[in-house]
């Protein structure tokens, strides 16, 4: 009997209580920018493509549900000719963007992508391209790189000496 | 054996290696560059650096480069004292200076053996602050990509070119920091083996540039063993494939055959099985077209014919024995034709006995060691290419056993190189024309094929005084044969080469009486002859019939239907002839990869598999039996041209088609026709075999996109492929164990991402792999026969007047059908052209480049001409296999005029 009272009135007491349920969606939860959600492909300072098709993404996913293919510009610059993601496979795990070179691939703190449909959950590149750096605004890897591209000669890159002259016998 | 310590273990080594492939061959991981084990030691790149102890109460030890250390007995060695690996860190970390940050956008990235060293090593921080020395690159042809910043100067890749290779064309340049691997200019290759700069360079300066139209990383292909199909050697090659496209082909070990290195064309010639042209599903005639029909009616169709009247067959030696085999066993063995010309056919069928009789056909790797070669009438480079690299290797033999004898051991490259100075050992080429072999010949010889026989039965004649004698020989000819004969006399280990080059029955017997006259006087002789096409052999081996006789038979009308497996026939013979023989059958039949000109006029059309969605066994110029395995299921309709034969086999309810249910059971069939193809069932496990119950896979432990790849069909993953006709998986299950060596789908161990990792399969270092080489060998003479000479000099060659002998002029890029059709070999592919000697030439008045009108029986045709200062009086050359006269068999006399 005072053990029923008793669970009566704990009951009765957390009414009172502070709320943990969010009215979502009308009310939407804090994410935080590093929150892993929706992967996305992210472009260089220069407005570029960041991806460089490596691969690292595709080999780190431990459930391989990241697919590409690599192709080049006419000035060797490499991107991915596709880029795939099924979501419905998805972890949100983040090791793609730890392995990413580039800080091409992220994920971002959008968690919105139920579907009735289990098809619509595979993204192709136009799906993942956005317009923007991300959550990294300052890195561009082809200046980094030593492969020659466009508006970007051997040399040119950042702590690269010029060329060197094959015809020098200096010592 | 001797007895070595490592890091206080014993080991048991064999003390003619140095210490390097002693450690390496134990399995331990010792960082290294600049040794290779075809090419031995320099000890360049400082990389290998282990500790040596005096003596037990030796504390502090010192520092010696592994690669550069003979085994002594007892020798007490550590390579995981802290110093020296300290000594390593640091050396990496000095080669890494100016190496770029190119590797997510760097080819050799996940197969870098400097990735793999680099970790190994433990340098994973850059310290170095300053600026990075930066390089031009060249372009290099469309077979190599060259990227220079990413070089660690470790030299391998002018030691393979110009060393090992003979190239010309590349070295290195400039000085100190600067030195530059490269052409004088921008330029393609020259050498026919650049390929293997691939393989041999230990990060990405030389990529492959067919890999990168559509590239991959190793650890995404889909690989299988397989076996090269542009040539009869028999080179083991892995294909690749992602995305239902082949990708790329690299080397596969084999001891006995191609040890490490391909030629370009085997590498780069496979882009034929994504080609625009090939055929995708069944086609029938319908109002004069060829449209799509589905599979069912195809064979419906097919088995019609086969009730409506006689068959014939006409197979080929680009099919494996298992689709031969169907064809013969649907026609019957009466109908079975070869499907190459007469002439080539009575060529292959005396190569066939000749190596029946022996001396046995010898493996590549005896031809390497042999110390003086005779090479008659054979251009080896273009027809077998690989060989041409191991013919290569002998004129170094006599300084290997010479600095083997000053105690120099045979691993100290440059000091061998020293001691020979440029000086070779005896190789004699004897060929109408120029070879590329000929900078490191002794002597050349150029004549007429009669006259190349009559030197060969000359030398076999001095050698021997039994066989038979040459009449008539002019004295320099007669002391150059004196010489030859000589050489090979006092070598220890002769080889002869011949092949199929001059198209004459004469020059291959006289190579033979050559070999079995140094046979006779005991020596190891190691005797090769060269064919064209991957199953050339093994065609031959199941004796078919003349295709001339299919000619004959189809005039009698005993051919209402021919079936024409895997052939171009407008290759194989005169246009008119083919048109006759296709004319006079009611209906044909093709059965091919590739659409063609044998393919235009097919009525019914079977889409087949080229080899890399195929399985088969092939016998190659070695008589090894060898098996390849599909890297991938065959899209659509497409499926194995044994298999369409067994379904309609199947459909007549004959009770082979019955039975056959998959490759094992035709392997079967095959070996128990055929007592000289009885061993076939030995060339690799069958499809039940299973290592601790699971297929071996054929994806790597890494594959990626598994549930990605084909979801935009579908966002559920089908169920994998199965294969029935191979212990070999569609998927990366599978136990992580070593298969044999005729299953190993790649090379790749923990640690070792590159092709370099072959170091962990084999039994010793540049050894068999463990278990034994993929393949056996057919044709094994018996023991202490003798088999007696070949009594048929020709008459000595004597040119005519405003005729011209034309011969056959093979070109390793566009002489061999289907690298043809890659694209990146058909670029270095040269123009159809006649060539002329010199004073031929001038006696027709004609100038280099001028146009000439070729008149052969069997067609004619205006070619540009090429002068050939090399070539013989009274001979012209033409391109084998390439140009509008393709279906002439030659040699043959015809007229060369020069058009007003």
């Amino acid at each position: 009997m005072w053990s029923v009272l008793r669970s009566l009135w704990l009951v009765l007491m957390h009414m009172f209580k502070p709320r943990f349920t969010v009215q979502y969606p009308d009310e939407k939860p804090y994410l935080a920018p590093r929150y892993r959600g929706r992967i996305i492909l992210s472009r260089d300072p220069d407005g570029e493509e960041r991806c460089v098709a490596c691969h690292l993404c595709a080999i780190a996913c431990p459930v391989d549900c990241i697919s590409l293919q690599a192709t080049e510009d006419e000035h060797g610059r490499r991107y991915p000719e596709w880029f795939r993601i099924n979501f419905s496979r998805c972890i949100f795990c983040g090791l793609c963007e730890e392995a990413c070179p580039t800080y091409a691939i992220q994920l971002t703190p959008d968690i919105e992508m139920g579907e009735y449909n289990r098809q619509n959950l595979v993204y192709e590149k136009e799906n993942l391209l956005i317009s923007g750096t991300g959550k990294y605004p300052g890195y561009n890897f082809w200046r980094v790189a030593g492969v020659k591209i466009k508006d970007k000669d051997k040399g040119e890159a950042e702590r690269e000496a010029p060329p060197a002259d094959l015809h020098t016998l200096m010592p | 054996m001797s007895k070595i310590f490592v890091d206080k273990k014993a080991y048991e080594v064999n003390p003619k290696q140095n210490l390097l492939e002693a450690c390496l061959g134990h399995g331990l991981d010792l960082p290294y560059f600049c040794w290779h084990p075809a090419m031995g030691s320099v000890g360049a790149c400082r990389q290998c650096a282990v500790k040596v102890y005096r003596d037990e109460n030796d504390t502090r030890g010192r520092i010696v480069m592994a690669c550069m250390t003979p085994i002594t007995e007892n020798m007490l060695v550590s390579i995981q004292d802290p110093e020296v690996k300290d000594f390593r860190a640091g050396i990496i970390e000095g080669l890494m200076m100016s190496h770029p940050h190119d590797c997510p956008v760097c080819d050799e990235g996940g197969e870098c053996h400097l990735q793999d060293m680099t970790v190994m090593s433990g340098h994973n921080y850059r310290r170095y602050e300053f600026r990075k020395r930066t390089f031009r690159n060249q372009y290099l042809g469309p077979l190599l990509n060259h990227e220079m910043n990413r070089c660690i100067q470790c030299y391998r890749c002018t030691r393979f070119y110009n060393e090992y290779a003979g190239g010309k064309d590349f070295g290195p340049q400039v000085l100190r920091n600067l030195v530059y691997f490269g052409r004088a200019e921008d330029g393609v290759l020259e050498n026919e083996f650049s390929g293997n700069l691939v393989e041999v360079c230990p990060t990405g300066v030389f990529t492959d540039k067919t890999l990168k139209q559509h590239y991959t990383r190793k650890w995404d292909l889909q690989m299988a063993p397989t076996v090269c199909a542009h040539c009869a050697l028999g080179c083991n090659t892995t294909a690749g494939e992602r995305y239902g496209t082949l990708r790329r082909i690299v080397n596969r070990y084999n001891s006995q055959v191609n040890g490490y290195f391909l030629c370009d064309r085997g590498r780069f010639g496979y882009e034929h099985v994504n080609s625009a042209r090939r055929i995708r599903s069944a086609r029938a005639r319908r109002d004069g077209q060829l449209a799509d029909i589905p599979k069912a009616e195809a064979l419906d169709r097919f088995s019609s014919f086969a009730a409506a009247g006689k068959m014939i067959g006409i197979g080929s030696p680009r099919s494996s024995l298992e689709a031969n085999f169907a064809l013969r066993a649907l026609v019957g063995p009466e109908n079975f034709y070869a499907g190459i010309s007469d002439a080539a056919h009575r060529l292959l069928g005396e190569m066939l006995a000749i190596l029946r009789q022996g001396p046995a056909p010898a493996s590549l790797l005896q031809i390497e060691h042999a110390d003086a070669a005779l090479v008659l009438g054979e251009d080896v480079t273009n027809v077998a290419p690989r060989m041409a690299l191991t013919l290569r290797q002998t004129v170094r033999q006599v300084w290997l056993d010479k600095a083997e004898k000053m105690r120099i051991p045979r691993w100290q490259d440059h000091a061998v190189r020293e001691l020979a100075q440029k000086d070779h050992g005896p190789l004699f080429v004897a060929s109408p024309y120029a070879t590329r072999l000929d900078d490191v010949a002794t002597e050349t010889h150029r004549a007429a094929p009669d006259d190349i026989a009559r030197l060969g039965f000359a030398v076999a004649h001095i050698l021997d005084s039994a066989s038979p004698e040459v009449p008539g020989l002019p004295e320099p000819v007669r002391a150059q044969a004196e010489r030859i004969a000589k050489a090979l006399q006092e070598a220890a280990r002769p080889a002869v080469v011949s092949g199929v080059s001059t198209g004459s029955v004469a020059v291959v017997r006289a190579a033979a009486d050559v070999a079995r006259a140094l046979a006779k006087a005991g020596k190891p002789v190691a005797f090769a002859l060269a064919m064209e096409e991957m199953n050339s052999l093994g065609l031959a081996m199941m004796e078919p019939k003349p295709l001339g006789e299919a000619l004959e038979a189809a005039r009698r009308g005993d051919a209402q239907t021919v079936v024409v497996l895997e052939n171009d026939l407008y290759r194989r013979a005169p246009a008119e002839t083919v048109d006759a023989l296709i004319g006079a059958a009611a209906h044909v039949v093709v059965l091919d990869s590739l659409e063609g000109r044998t393919t235009e006029k097919a009525e019914l059309l079977l889409p087949s598999t080229p080899f890399a969605e195929a399985d088969g066994t092939v016998v190659s110029s070695e008589g090894r039996a060898q098996r390849f395995f599909r890297v991938y299921p065959p899209p659509g309709d497409i499926q194995d041209a044994w298999r369409w034969l067994a379904d309609v086999l199947g459909l007549l309810t004959r009770p082979e088609g019955l039975s056959w249910k998959n490759l094992d059971d035709l392997v079967e069939a095959v070996a128990r026709t055929f007592p000289a193809l009885e061993r076939i069932r030995d060339a690799a496990p069958r499809a039940s075999f299973r290592i601790a119950g699971a297929k071996i896979p054929r994806q790597p432990h890494r594959y990626s996109g598994r549930t990605s790849m084909l979801a935009n069909i579908a966002v559920s993953e089908p169920k994998p492929p199965e294969d029935p006709d191979s212990a070999l998986s569609f998927t990366m299950e599978g136990a992580p164990v070593e298969p044999p060596a005729a299953l190993q789908p790649f090379f790749w161990t923990g640690g070792w991402n590159s092709i370099q990792s072959v170091n962990k399969f084999q039994e010793e270092i540049a050894g068999p792999l463990r278990g034994g080489d993929a393949g056996v060998r057919l044709i094994e003479p018996a023991a202490g026969s003798a088999p007696g000479y070949l009594n048929t000099v020709p008459a000595a060659f004597t040119p005519r007047s405003a005729e011209w002998l034309v011969v056959a002029r093979h070109h390793i890029f566009g002489s061999e059908e289907l690298s043809a059709n890659a694209p990146a070999i058909a670029e270095l592919s040269p123009k159809p052209y006649v060539a002329l000697g010199a004073e031929d030439a001038a006696s027709l008045g004609a100038a280099e480049g001028a146009a000439v009108e070729v008149k052969l029986e069997g067609g004619s045709a205006r070619l540009p001409l090429r002068i050939e200062s090399g070539l013989p009086r009274g001979v012209a050359a033409l391109p084998a296999g390439l140009g509008p006269l393709d279906g002439i068999t030659l040699p043959i006399w015809g007229r060369i005029e020069l058009t007003r």
